[in-house]
């Protein structure tokens, strides 16, 4: 299972977000997106999920373009979580779980629908709030039921928008612990997008900085926040001190863009990310998860 | 936190996986009751409305009637007072209470769910606008163009015209806000804008008319069942229930589309396909039944909030609790209207309002608590 996307575009009328942004998903670790608002973060993950159909470039599982796989499969592949918001109405946490099977089922609920349901549960910890009504929950107990929702799908790739937007830390550490463990453990292709490049640095093996609807920086965590690259998209003046769980960032006062060097902008990284030509099989250096 | 932590721990893997498919089980089964429940409720009603009202018909004489026309061995004799009020006047009626009320309150649910907006009903969307000027057009008109033979074409023009006004606002509100990008809210905002529109359009029929018209188009608005025939239950009945099957059929999508519209594309549902379809096949049921039975609020609006805090919010049960409780409100509400202060009726929208407010502002006040838990 290869997830390579390449060479989006996307624009909101004549507002170009995506220009091109072509990057390659490997099983068995956390890719994270970081990038200032407004730079194509959310739009990214929407293309992905096909809630917005891009009008260039194209998303390929295991070589097959994702537009002309149906809506069913797709979203077996496939596993959504949102940032924790409101719903219409009050359902359980139970059935909410079990909207999570919708891709599997009919009609009825079948046996192995109640399994996988009580399986992921059980491995969220959720089991004992199956009854409560999903509006009674807090927001991190909420990610939670989200995540399991996404989970009974049983689909290969996750993908995340911000989930620990409005969290605290202690629930901010459970649920990125968890992003790994999804990764790691189930050998799944985890994609979120962060704010907290701190969080991205500790939990994400891979990071990807976008600027104004491209690929600015990619690579280790340690490679991309630098403070050249952090002044540069966020123009923020940050220390950057490199502790043992990797890199840290201080932001330190906001500059004027163009005052930061720009010379850090590493391109034979960038061309390597952007334009590669794609011819079936597609690897480089960085993907060294045995799906070469 | 630490306690939750402490449990997961001790639980461990397997430990009460049964645990849910029991609660589920038994979740379902308390579900399928409640409706099971519902439905001989209705059948009580429906038997205790065919004996209630001016003419005094026995439950005996009603049992018979319906042994004579059900049973075709059936050698007892037959009361023909009570077979003509049974037959002619009561039963009709009250079908079209029941259908009315299943495909209006079937109607709101699927609304409030495709749009996730509690507000929205076939009334907020402009439908039963669209329908009232259309009824007013032709009773109008035709009292005007037809003359006397108006009062044998009439009520079908008066029906067709309100369907198709009624129909159609519908797909005109949900083509304005596909112009938009098929936000909720602009398909809300739209179709209290086509109601303003349409609200004006009645309000200068009624200025222009003349005592004939304005005294038929005000009894109309107000909405009824008086009018009720075999002939409009069996033009109704199949259809209403047509449409509900195939609401019921998009019961999941909707769930999914409850947590999202980004969730709903994420689990496959085609949003814009169930939005015109679900929209589609709700109006058409509700349209059919008010171009017969006039403009009646609340049922709609009412009856779906009600059967989330009775049976929660999976489409899968809410639509058919839902429309069961419809029915029943509205049959209740059109007995007591001609019983209360029989032998003169009260247009049964009054009814459903004086009941179904109050009892839903009780509702709201209340502390929100599910049945089953």
């Amino acid at each position: 299972m290869q997830l390579v996307i390449q060479d989006i575009f996307f624009a909101y009328g004549s507002c170009s977000v995506l220009k091109g942004v072509s990057m390659e998903v490997v099983p068995g670790q956390v890719l994270s997106i970081v990038g200032p608002n407004g730079s194509g973060k959310s739009t990214f993950l929407r293309c992905l999920t096909r809630v917005l159909k891009p009008q260039g470039g194209a998303v390929f599982f295991d070589g097959r373009e994702t537009a002309q796989i149906s809506s069913r499969e797709l979203a077996r592949l496939l596993g959504y979580v949102p940032q924790a918001g409101a719903e219409a109405f009050p359902f359980t946490v139970l059935e909410t779980v079990l909207m999570g099977r919708k891709p599997h089922l009919n009609w009825g609920v079948a046996q192995k629908d109640l399994d996988v349901v009580a399986q992921v549960m059980q491995f969220m910890g959720l089991a004992e709030m199956a009854q409560r009504p999903m509006d009674q929950l807090s927001g991190g107990q909420k990610q939670k039921v989200f995540i399991a929702r996404a989970l009974a799908q049983e689909p290969k790739v996750f993908l995340f928008d911000e989930p620990t937007s409005s969290l605290d830390i202690r629930h901010q550490l459970e649920v990125l612990e968890l992003v790994g463990k999804l990764a790691r453990q189930k050998r799944c292709q985890v994609v979120m997008v962060l704010h907290d490049l701190n969080l991205a640095a500790r939990f994400s093996d891979r990071m990807v900085m976008l600027k104004d609807g491209l690929i600015f920086a990619a690579g280790q965590p340690r490679e991309v926040l630098t403070p050249e690259n952090v002044g540069a998209v966020y123009g923020v003046e940050a220390s950057i001190t490199d502790s043992a769980r990797g890199p840290y960032v201080l932001p330190l006062r906001p500059v004027a863009a163009g005052t930061v060097p720009q010379q850090a902008r590493q391109l034979p990284e960038i061309l390597k990310w952007l334009k590669v030509p794609f011819k079936g099989k597609w690897a480089y250096p960085e993907a060294q998860g045995g799906n070469e | 936190m630490g306690l939750f932590r402490a449990k997961v721990d001790s639980v461990g893997v397997g430990g009460s996986l049964g645990e849910i498919q029991e609660i589920y089980t038994r979740h379902t089964a308390r579900k399928a009751c409640l409706l099971i429940a519902l439905v001989l409720f209705l059948v009580a009603v429906t038997l205790l409305a065919t004996v209630v009202g001016a003419a005094a018909v026995s439950v005996s004489d009603v049992f018979r009637v319906i042994a004579a026309n059900v049973v075709p061995a059936y050698q007892g004799t037959v009361n023909t007072l009570a077979e003509t009020v049974v037959l002619q006047l009561r039963l009709p009626r009250i079908l079209l209470a029941l259908i009315t009320g299943i495909s209006l309150a079937g109607a709101g649910t699927v609304m409030q769910g495709i749009l996730r907006n509690p507000l929205v009903s076939p009334y907020t969307l402009g439908m039963s606008g669209g329908a009232s000027f259309g009824a007013a057009l032709a009773i109008v008109l035709g009292t005007s163009f037809l003359g006397p033979s108006f009062n044998v074409v009439g009520p079908y023009f008066i029906a067709v015209n309100a369907f198709v006004f009624g129909f159609l606002t519908i797909l005109l509100v949900y083509g304005i806000a596909r112009l938009k990008g098929t936000a909720p809210e602009t398909l809300i905002l739209a179709g209290v804008a086509l109601g303003y529109l349409f609200s004006a359009g009645v309000s200068a029929l009624k200025y222009f008319s003349n005592n004939e018209a304005l005294k038929e188009l005000v009894v109309w608005l107000m909405g009824g069942m008086w009018g009720a025939t075999w002939q409009q239950v069996g033009l109704l009945t199949p259809l209403v229930l047509a449409c509900m099957v195939v609401l019921m059929h998009y019961a999941w999508d909707m769930n999914a589309l409850s947590a999202g519209e980004e969730v709903a594309v994420n689990l496959g549902v085609n949003v814009n396909r169930l939005r015109l379809i679900g929209l589609t096949v709700s109006a058409l049921a509700a349209s059919a039944t008010v171009a017969f039975t006039g403009v009646i609020g609340f049922i709609g609006l009412v009856s779906p909030h009600i059967c989330r805090m009775l049976i929660g919010s999976d489409n899968r049960f809410l639509i058919p609790c839902s429309s069961l409780v419809g029915a029943a409100l509205l049959l209740v509400s059109d007995t007591l209207a001609r019983t209360i202060i029989a032998p003169t009726e009260i247009p049964v929208g009054i009814i459903t309002s004086l009941i179904g407010a109050p009892f839903f502002l009780y509702l709201l006040l209340k502390k929100r608590k599910r049945w089953w838990s």
